[in-house]
């Protein structure tokens, strides 16, 4: 594989990583986030603090964390807290910038669930459950979703509200008074979905190569398209290097 | 006084039919050893709570110890999903009670503070909490919004899994804490497993270290390894193989019960289970040596 070829995980975590700015706060998952985060962290985002929610502020993990409370993660790292502590001092009192959700379903106004297919009493297909992410995407400044883009991951409303985007639209997710401003961007193999001004996920950016009509296909709902709709710029040989030969030699997540 | 005994001891001491177990750890220090010990007493009817179930409830709700689950995330850490426990409850027969992370150590917190309730900021997200009735609002007595509490989570037993103690149960942990001292300071009863027991004069030589104090503790059981697959930091690495390899064993109840066969009732102890693993394993899971600067407690 050469930088002029890229698979849909690498293409995922390039461009969730330039959506992270210099000295954020991330609240970071295993996989493609913690890839993201490492990757901004090696490019434009140095001063990127990466904290996980086993309680690991500062995290420098010297090899790719396999799970959330990964020892790597605590070695080097600023500091340990209690998980009582990681979610009330850092994510309840503001102190997040960023939050990485992802589950099987996320909906029109960025609603998403990772609980239940089917109904929650007699469940169809259960799934893990919220573990961070009901507090996470209320609380954090602002929230990026990273998923395949697939027409069941992306119905018209989800089944279960494992965590809220911005509800139905509108002023529905002010008016919860959560402090949190909701996701910001859901980042596809196939392109970049944002909110706009009534918190409705619309097209905002398309792969090199995608097209309007492939991205509809894949969505559960009438998707507008931005009025600047624009192409991201493909993964660049550097970005492509340190994900393969630095950041996930083994080829495990992407 | 020593509360050192053996962990069977322990479990059948303080752990009976229907009682409800919190075995912490999140990922890190999860006492696997105590929850093959429950499983080869037999004991059953237990209501299993942790934030993240594991492989260690997976295991026991497959080996029939359980009739209820309380949790906040069930799934296999970084491999997918617990097999087990979603075919018992999409088949009904596991009951379940669930929160979010928050939610779930916010009720271990007000157990351990001896408080009514906690409160939490409303998060938006209303389906679980209109499917789970110990969700419930007030209203802030200071300012009249709206907050959401949950009620104080008392297990009967805590079994808790630390780097080093004494012989009276003064804990000290490093990496990852999860919610190792809540869960003991919420529970009835708290069993201590320890990778090192260490004489009182260590831990005296580093208080700031001790998570857990003896004041809390019932028993003291010296069981290294206990955490395999799960990892205990500077002692051993996580497993990661082993829990990709679950979940290939998970899939069927059969492959299950040759596992519990062979590694749970088909060895006596830790042990014999640490051998079994075999040379590889253990080279494989060093830990290595990072240490850390000694500080200056001063002589006053």
């Amino acid at each position: 594989m050469d930088s002029q070829h890229y698979n849909s995980q690498e293409l995922m975590v390039v461009n969730a990583a330039r959506l992270l700015k210099d000295h954020d706060v991330v609240f970071v998952g295993v996989g493609i986030p913690n890839l993201a985060c490492n990757l901004a962290m090696r490019t434009h985002a140095p001063h990127l603090q990466m904290i996980y929610e086993a309680g690991v502020i500062g995290a420098q993990p010297a090899r790719l964390p396999l799970s959330i409370g990964d020892p790597s993660l605590v070695t080097g790292a600023t500091a340990v807290c209690s998980m009582y502590d990681i979610f009330s001092l850092y994510l309840q009192r503001g102190n997040v910038d960023v939050g990485f959700l992802g589950g099987a379903q996320i909906d029109q106004f960025g609603n998403i669930n990772a609980t239940v297919i089917g109904d929650y009493d007699h469940p169809k297909v259960r799934l893990p459950g919220s573990g961070g992410a009901m507090e996470i995407a209320a609380w954090a400044n602002r929230c990026y979703i990273i998923t395949p883009h697939q027409k069941r991951r992306f119905p018209a409303r989800v089944d279960f509200h494992t965590s809220i985007g911005f509800l139905t639209g509108g002023d529905a997710r002010a008016s919860t008074g959560v402090r949190g401003g909701g996701p910001q961007a859901v980042v596809t193999d196939l392109g970049v979905l944002k909110p706009d001004q009534h918190g409705e996920l619309v097209l905002a950016a398309m792969h090199p190569g995608v097209t309007y009509d492939v991205v509809a296909e894949h969505t559960g709902w009438p998707l507008k398209k931005a009025p600047d709709c624009q192409v991201t710029e493909p993964p660049t040989a550097e970005e492509l290097r340190i994900l393969r030969d630095e950041l996930d030699p083994q080829r495990i997540y992407i | 006084m020593t509360k050192l005994v053996s962990l069977p001891d322990a479990i059948r001491t303080h752990l009976h039919d229907g009682d409800l177990l919190y075995a912490s750890g999140f990922t890190h220090l999860i006492p696997f050893a105590a929850a093959h010990e429950i499983i080869r007493q037999g004991i059953t009817g237990l209501t299993l709570a942790r934030a993240t179930p594991d492989l260690i409830y997976d295991q026991m709700v497959a080996a029939g110890c359980a009739r209820k689950l309380i949790f906040s995330y069930m799934g296999n850490p970084g491999v997918g999903s617990l097999r087990r426990l979603r075919a018992a409850i999409e088949s009904g027969e596991l009951a379940w009670e669930e929160y979010s992370h928050f939610g779930m150590i916010s009720r271990l917190r007000a157990g351990a503070s001896g408080l009514p309730f906690m409160p939490m900021k409303p998060t938006g997200a209303e389906d679980l909490a209109s499917k789970n009735p110990q969700y419930r609002q007030v209203s802030d007595p200071y300012t009249g919004e709206r907050v959401v509490v949950v009620p104080p989570l008392t297990p009967d037993v805590a079994i808790i899994h630390v780097q080093r103690a004494d012989v009276q149960g003064n804990a000290q942990v490093w990496g990852i804490l999860g919610e190792q001292q809540l869960a003991a300071f919420a529970s009835q009863r708290v069993i201590l497993t320890v990778e090192e027991i260490v004489d009182e004069a260590v831990i005296r030589s580093d208080p700031n270290r001790t998570v857990i104090p003896g004041m809390v503790v019932d028993a003291v059981c010296h069981v290294p390894y206990c955490a395999h697959p799960s990892y205990t930091q500077g002692y051993y690495d996580r497993d990661n193989d082993f829990y990709l390899a679950w979940d290939e064993i998970s899939k069927t109840q059969e492959s299950v019960q040759a596992y519990l066969d062979e590694w749970v009732y088909g060895l006596p102890d830790r042990q014999a289970y640490w051998e079994k693993l075999g040379p590889e394993v253990h080279e494989r899971l060093q830990a290595g040596e990072r240490l850390s600067q000694p500080v200056n407690y001063g002589e006053y």
